[in-house]
């Protein structure tokens, strides 16, 4: 008797819960059909009425409370996303980031970078645990579906390949049965694979999750070619013991068009960030000013309509509608400047990290690609 | 607890304990509240995964299987590219990681006993470079050694073109260490299906020819009649194959690389080098603690006996320490199993390598995630239910036959 005693109770304990959570039989369900009379207002002409989907509005008030920005980023690609000799985190994405912390919070230095790998990046950003990934992200459409909402191209890359000058290699079909060093994850060994497959090549994958491992592997020998995205080829290039022993070759074997992504499920946050790129972008127009970091104040003081609309002085250029001051787009113009000022602090003639031409990063009044819709 | 006089729990000096005091009854209350709350936990956070995936749009599906991969992947047992599906990408990590455990849990054990026994050597240097070998890999991070095995050690190879060349030709160099590997020709399958059975064939002779030897006492020459099978399933086999069974394919050099051969990658080579090192010194550990086990006194009774050291080792205090070497040495073998995950540091594509290249290419971390942590599971009971059955059957019992 005292055996069963311990498991009966058990049954008799599961038993009560599983009937108390179950609808109790014997009761019949009855359909209610419920008429309310709902007092609609008609909106009066020039009222917009706004009815948000869930989720809207929910980054900034996280954003606003911690006080900071957090942005998904790299500490270890010169150029882009690396450290300064303090140790403080500086880049052409680091910069996009400052430029939202600016808008939003008035300082650009309140942002809290976190390091992700490539394998990270996607689910971080998934999950809504950083605000931004400005990291380098080639915009994909199964990405767009997938990780979260991709904003606006900032960076127009192109994937390439880089050997050793006394290599004798100038095209793939030298590289057939070669070692490639290549970084797991990424949107890069995919294209390398269907580039080798599609000319009937065969080569070896030397795959590396970490990127320093990937380029530690190619300066040492143990692969005959690597590949990234150019801009990152030319990052790496400058930092070698002796740069002028690799060749990136000249080919271009698929589109990179990198682009900061926000979460999905929050259409206030994608608007504000879109709008800081697009500030960015427009006041490197000469129509615009153009609006550098110095002359701001001076844009706001001249007669420029668009320019000072894009200020925060004249109309309204979407502020209210997104939950922002009237002068967040002049606060992250005075931040980072605008694109063209952005790009050259590390990539331009007197770039400190290394110099890459525009390319078709140019802006469009100069027949390049970087295009932003106008702000009014 | 069956028949005895005294008074059972439920009855005290005064009567029946009342059952807010009853022991018993607490502790299974106890037991029943903590099973739900367990429960409840679980299924909390069960449902909060499904809610959050459904507001964020994660897909936590599995449909993803048989879409093409679109990756490389740097090694693999099977033929793969990148246009095979995702299932037998992440099967092309399952073999390579299992490649590189069984081959490491051999490796590892035969080292580990061998420094193990080299620390109970009475000879001082060999028991102090044995110590100093188990301080070293006991005290060093995995990781750690692993950078030194394949960075500072296998990269700094010479290049291919200036490498070690011995003779069969075998060849050593920063790509890899390159063979010369006999490989089956068409008619040689007649070949290797004869020798596998004549493999089975003789074991079991030998199993059943032994055991009637020690039942019956006659000799049975168990050993000379699985010779025999085997032979005979050799040469059957080269008749079957027209004589010509196998043909020698040499590593040739071409373009930038070696073709041809059986090829160890540097990669696999450092996670296997470095891996079994690391395990065979706490192997080495727990065969000491093993050996010491033993009475003293068995020691020196087989001693008395006349035995000489070797036969001791194996006929007296082996079959004695396995009893304790057995159970911690199922732990070891886990242990290495699951370390072979580290792989993705020094770009072995094992299990959780692939497992998050595949994460990233198809965005689905949690379905993915459930897979890699599944099949670790899978293969590490797998392993534990044949240590445990083998410790069950070889163990010596104290209690008497």
């Amino acid at each position: 008797m005292r055996k069963i005693l311990l498991p009966l109770a058990g049954l008799m304990i599961l038993a009560v819960l599983l009937a108390a959570c179950g609808s109790p039989s014997g009761v019949e369900t009855v359909e209610v059909v419920v008429t309310e009379i709902v007092e609609v207002e008609v909106p009066t002409e020039g009222e917009v009425q706004v009815v948000n989907a869930p989720g809207y509005g929910e980054i900034l008030a996280r954003v606003q409370e911690r006080g900071r920005v957090v942005c998904a980023g790299r500490t270890d690609l010169l150029g882009f996303g690396y450290l300064d000799a303090d140790g403080g985190n500086i880049g052409f994405d680091i910069d996009l980031c400052r430029a939202v912390a600016a808008a939003v919070l008035g300082d650009p230095d309140a942002i809290e970078i976190v390091p992700v790998t490539a394998a990270e990046r996607g689910p971080v950003i998934q999950t809504g645990e950083v605000d931004l990934l400005s990291r380098n992200v080639t915009w994909t459409s199964s990405r767009d579906a997938q990780w979260g909402n991709f904003t606006i191209t900032m960076f127009y890359d192109g994937q390439g390949y880089m050997v050793r000058g006394d290599s004798g290699i100038e095209s793939q079909d030298d590289m057939d049965g070669a070692s490639v060093c290549v970084t797991s994850g990424t949107t890069t060994e995919k294209n390398l694979a269907a580039d080798f497959r599609e000319r009937g090549l065969d080569f070896e994958a030397v795959i590396f999750e970490d990127t320093a491992s990937v380029y530690n592997a190619f300066f040492e020998g143990r692969c005959d070619v690597t590949t990234s995205d150019r801009s990152q080829l030319a990052a790496v290039q400058a930092g070698a013991d002796n740069p002028d022993d690799y060749v990136i070759l000249p080919m271009i074997i698929s589109k990179e068009p990198l682009t900061p992504v926000v979460p999905h499920g929050d259409d206030q946050w994608f608007d504000i960030v879109k709008l800081v790129m697009y500030a960015l972008i427009n006041a490197e127009n000469p129509a615009y000013g153009p609006i550098t970091q110095a002359t701001v104040d001076d844009v706001l003081a001249s007669e420029n309509i668009k320019g000072r609309t894009v200020l925060g002085a004249e109309g309204d250029w979407g502020y209210s509608a997104v939950g922002l001051d009237a002068d967040a787009l002049a606060n992250a113009l005075r931040a980072v400047g605008n694109y063209g000022e952005v790009y050259n602090r590390y990539m331009g003639p007197d770039g400190i990290a290394f110099t890459l031409p525009r390319g078709l990063n140019i802006h469009w009044t100069e027949g390049g690609l970087i295009y932003a819709p106008p702000i009014k | 607890m069956s028949s005895s006089n005294l008074p059972s729990k439920s009855q005290g000096s005064e009567g029946i304990i009342p059952i807010w005091r009853d022991e018993r009854a607490l502790t299974a209350a106890a037991q029943v509240i903590s099973a739900i709350l367990m429960l409840g936990g679980l299924i909390w956070v069960g449902v909060n995964l499904l809610e959050a995936a459904e507001l964020r749009g994660l897909s936590l599906g599995f449909d993803f299987i048989n879409e093409p991969s679109g990756f490389p992947i740097s090694e693999s047992v099977i033929p793969y590219d990148d246009s095979y599906p995702f299932g037998t990408a992440f099967l092309v990590g399952l073999l390579n990681t299992l490649k590189v455990s069984i081959i490491g849990i051999f490796l590892a054990t035969i080292l580990g006993t061998i420094v193990g026994l080299a620390r109970l050597s009475t000879n001082w240097i060999v028991n102090k470079i044995a110590l100093v070998y188990i301080e070293i890999h006991r005290n060093i991070p995995l990781l750690v050694l692993l950078f030194v095995w394949y960075f500072a050690i296998f990269n700094k190879l010479p290049p291919t073109k200036e490498g070690l060349e011995l003779p069969g030709p075998i060849y050593l160099n920063q790509r890899g260490l390159f063979l010369s590997w006999p490989r089956l020709t068409e008619t040689g399958e007649g070949f290797a299906i004869s020798l596998l059975v004549g493999l089975i064939l003789a074991i079991i002779a030998w199993i059943t020819l032994r055991r009637l030897r020690e039942r019956s006492g006659r000799s049975t020459y168990f050993a000379g009649v699985s010779f025999a099978i085997i032979l005979v399933s050799i040469v059957l086999g080269l008749a079957l194959s027209a004589w010509q069974p196998l043909w020698i394919d040499v590593p040739v050099f071409e373009g930038f690389n070696f073709t041809g051969g059986l090829r160890l990658t540097p990669e696999f080579a450092a996670l296997l080098v470095g891996l079994a090192m690391y395990t065979a010194a706490f192997i080495a550990e727990v065969v000491r603690a093993g050996i010491q086990a033993v009475d003293l006194g068995q020691m020196e009774a087989a001693k008395a006996v006349g035995l000489k050291p070797m036969q001791t080792l194996g006929l007296v205090i082996i079959p004695q320490a396995m009893r304790i070497i057995i159970p911690p040495l199922i732990s070891q073998f886990l242990n290495l199993t699951k370390n072979t995950s580290l792989a993705l540091a020094i770009g072995y594509a094992d299990l959780f390598f692939v497992g998050r290249t595949m994460i990233n290419q198809a965005g689905r971390a949690v379905p993915i995630f459930g897979m890699i942590m599944v099949t670790y599971l899978i293969i590490s009971l797998i392993m534990s239910f044949v240590m445990n059955a083998y410790n069950r059957k070889i163990q010596i019992s104290e209690k008497s036959v």
